[in-house]
């Protein structure tokens, strides 16, 4: 079992003002791995910073120690290319070393871009095809359900991925077997690869359809901490598989990057860029030079 | 000289209900067995295991990809999940079975019925004949297809045995009875089950049996045509074909599959890198199959009896003219 109750129970720090920070290290943390890398997604990085924060100093039942304990909680990354944000928030709770994690992409790295089991054992699975992750999460929760064991599973999708059929089959399996320990969070910033989603593949009335397929269905403001935390909390009363649609701005936090969908895709960033984000991320000088000159 | 087991020559099983009478009666001794099923577990052979293990028959619907994918996270948390359905959906997960599977190396089985022109009647929609070529492109998986009843029951607990994933074909149509119980049966490994000095037919699955019968035709021409039984398509035993090679110096390979990629590739690779020689392939021509009976389409395709003795004879001719190596 988890030694500690909660990484954000420091003392004389509301959990809001740890996650608050905690999400802030992961955006500056991504931006500065994927300038390292020359490559990478920083758009859904950015815009679900907050909910990784609040899942791993916060809701799940994880720690350091005990990546390999059955009684662990199990976190999917369906959205695979938010690889940066999980790295980060993985360096910042201690699943992984600060410096290691900045190489993001390259040879011989466990750092991949997109998060392999192998390379990572407390990344839980291997994703990066989307509408995989949920699947997999739906695996974990009947395979924990048939052992007795009580720990719940979660499981990040981007609003694109939801164009994945398999995410609906996942959708119709999860709440047929009531996996009531299952939740998915969806990190709905409206834009993907190449436009909206509106204009690649309309995805509304969303949370109608998640309720028709007969989940717990939530929506909230993604970049609001104490909303997701509260939203959390209720997924605990529920008799079926809960889903968070959370709310949430492409590139949030970086100005010039937010809701232009081609900051989304791979793309190379310039020291400048790096240094104009983490400057509005509100990193100083020392911070820019201990994320950029490693 | 020869290592084959005694040969029973008898109406068998399905090899799809040899394959889910097996795997309910192993179910007691591997625990965290857990069966996957997409509404068909009647044509499955799993029907049987359903009745037995209720609480470890998992039904995930007509939702093939969601259910591959969802083998891994059962593996993940400790189970060893058997995802059951026919070869053509396994086609349709595969991309689930190569990320979710093999990239992330769970111990998770998948056992496909329907496979080849074994499947009959249903037709050219339902016939998988390129799945042995497909699944064997996935690194880390290992792929088999059993002859007969006994061999199946001697694979399936060979795959429950064996810590990773796995592709194994099982059979729709009743599969004539070849081996008894004493059958090496062995990842990896292929026997000779009829000794002969002029030619080798290596066969998997269906072929099998229609590779003993063309030893039987060859052998009233006065050819004596060793058979080999090769269960595992990978890892190939290389081995054994290059021995095969050495001493009758002319090969034909025989499936229910598509020419290219299946059995027929795996051994020309291995045969081409260790003792190149003429090698003949009986297979479907890479086309797509059609309705009828299997017996009929074997004959209306080129992969029946005489079809493989008439490949045993050009590749006799292939290494007259070339010379033995």
């Amino acid at each position: 079992m988890n030694p500690q109750p909660k990484f954000a129970s420091d003392p004389g720090r509301s959990a809001e003002t740890h996650l608050a920070e905690a999400a802030r290290f992961v955006r500056m943390h991504a931006i500065a791995s994927i300038y390292h890398a020359g490559s990478g997604h920083p758009g859904g990085a950015l815009s679900s910073a907050d909910l990784f924060a609040c899942l791993y100093g916060a809701e799940m039942n994880v720690w350091p120690g005990g990546i390999h304990d059955p009684t662990r909680d199990r976190f999917v990354l369906s959205k695979g290319h938010a690889a940066p944000a999980l790295y980060a928030v993985g360096a910042y709770y201690g699943f992984c070393g600060r410096k290691d994690s900045l190489a993001l992409r390259k040879l011989g790295s466990p750092f991949q871009g997109h998060p392999h089991v192998l390379d990572l054992p407390w990344v839980e699975t291997s994703t990066g095809s989307l509408g995989q992750g949920i699947s997999v999460a739906i695996g974990m929760a009947i395979g924990l359900r048939i052992q007795n064991n009580p720990a719940r599973v979660y499981a990040m999708l981007g609003d694109g991925e939801l164009q994945e059929g398999e995410v609906w089959e996942a959708a119709m399996a999860a709440a047929h077997h009531r996996l009531d320990r299952l939740t998915a969070v969806i990190d709905y910033n409206k834009l993907q690869s190449d436009n909206t989603n509106g204009a690649i593949l309309r995805l509304e009335p969303l949370a109608d359809k998640w309720r028709a397929f007969g989940w717990h269905v939530q929506e909230t403001g993604g970049h609001d901490i104490t909303a997701i935390l509260a939203a959390f909390r209720e997924t605990h009363a529920a008799p079926q598989p809960s889903v968070i649609i959370a709310h949430t701005v492409k590139g949030k936090g970086v100005p010039f990057m937010e809701n232009i969908p081609a900051w989304h895709g791979s793309v190379k960033l310039t020291r400048e860029q790096a240094e104009d984000a983490l400057a509005a991320l509100g990193a100083g000088a020392a911070e820019t030079r201990d994320f950029l000159d490693v | 000289m020869s290592d084959a087991p005694a040969l029973i020559a008898s109406n068998g099983d399905s090899l799809r209900e040899a394959f889910g009478k097996a795997l309910s009666a192993l179910a007691d001794e591997f625990p965290k067995l857990v069966v996957l099923d997409a509404d068909i577990a009647g044509g499955t052979g799993v029907h049987h295991f359903r009745a037995s293990h209720p609480g470890r028959f998992v039904q995930f619907g007509i939702a093939e990809q969601n259910m591959m994918a969802a083998a891994g996270g059962m593996a993940a948390v400790g189970l060893m999940p058997v995802v059951t359905t026919f070869a053509v959906f396994c086609l349709r997960a595969i991309e689930q079975a190569r990320l979710s599977l093999c990239y992330a190396r769970r111990n998770a089985k998948i056992v496909a019925s329907h496979p080849g022109l074994d499947v009959g009647p249903d037709g050219g929609s339902a016939q998988a004949l390129e799945d042995l070529a497909a699944f064997r492109a996935i690194p880390g998986m290992t792929v088999i297809s059993p002859a007969d009843a006994t061999e199946m029951a001697l694979a399936t607990r060979a795959i429950l045995e064996f810590d990773g994933p796995v592709y194994m074909r099982t059979g729709r149509s009743p599969a004539r009875r070849l081996f008894d119980a004493g059958h090496p049966f062995q990842i990896g490994k292929g026997q000779i089950i009829r000794d002969g000095g002029d030619v080798t037919l290596i066969a998997c699955g269906a072929e099998v049996a229609r590779a003993l019968d063309a030893a039987n035709l060859l052998a009233a021409d006065g050819i004596a045509a060793r058979v080999v039984n090769m269960p595992t398509i990978k890892p190939i035993d290389g081995e054994l074909a290059a021995r095969c090679a050495r001493e009758t110096g002319a090969i034909v390979t025989a499936e229910d599959h598509n020419i290219h990629g299946g059995l027929g590739g795996a051994v020309a690779e291995a045969l081409a890198a260790t003792h190149p020689c003429p090698v003949e392939f009986v297979g479907v021509k890479d086309v797509f199959g059609a309705s009828g009976e299997p017996e009929e389409l074997a004959h209306h395709y080129g992969i029946a009896a005489p079809h493989i003795a008439a490949a045993a004879k050009r590749a006799m001719a292939r290494k007259t003219t070339a010379g033995r190596a």
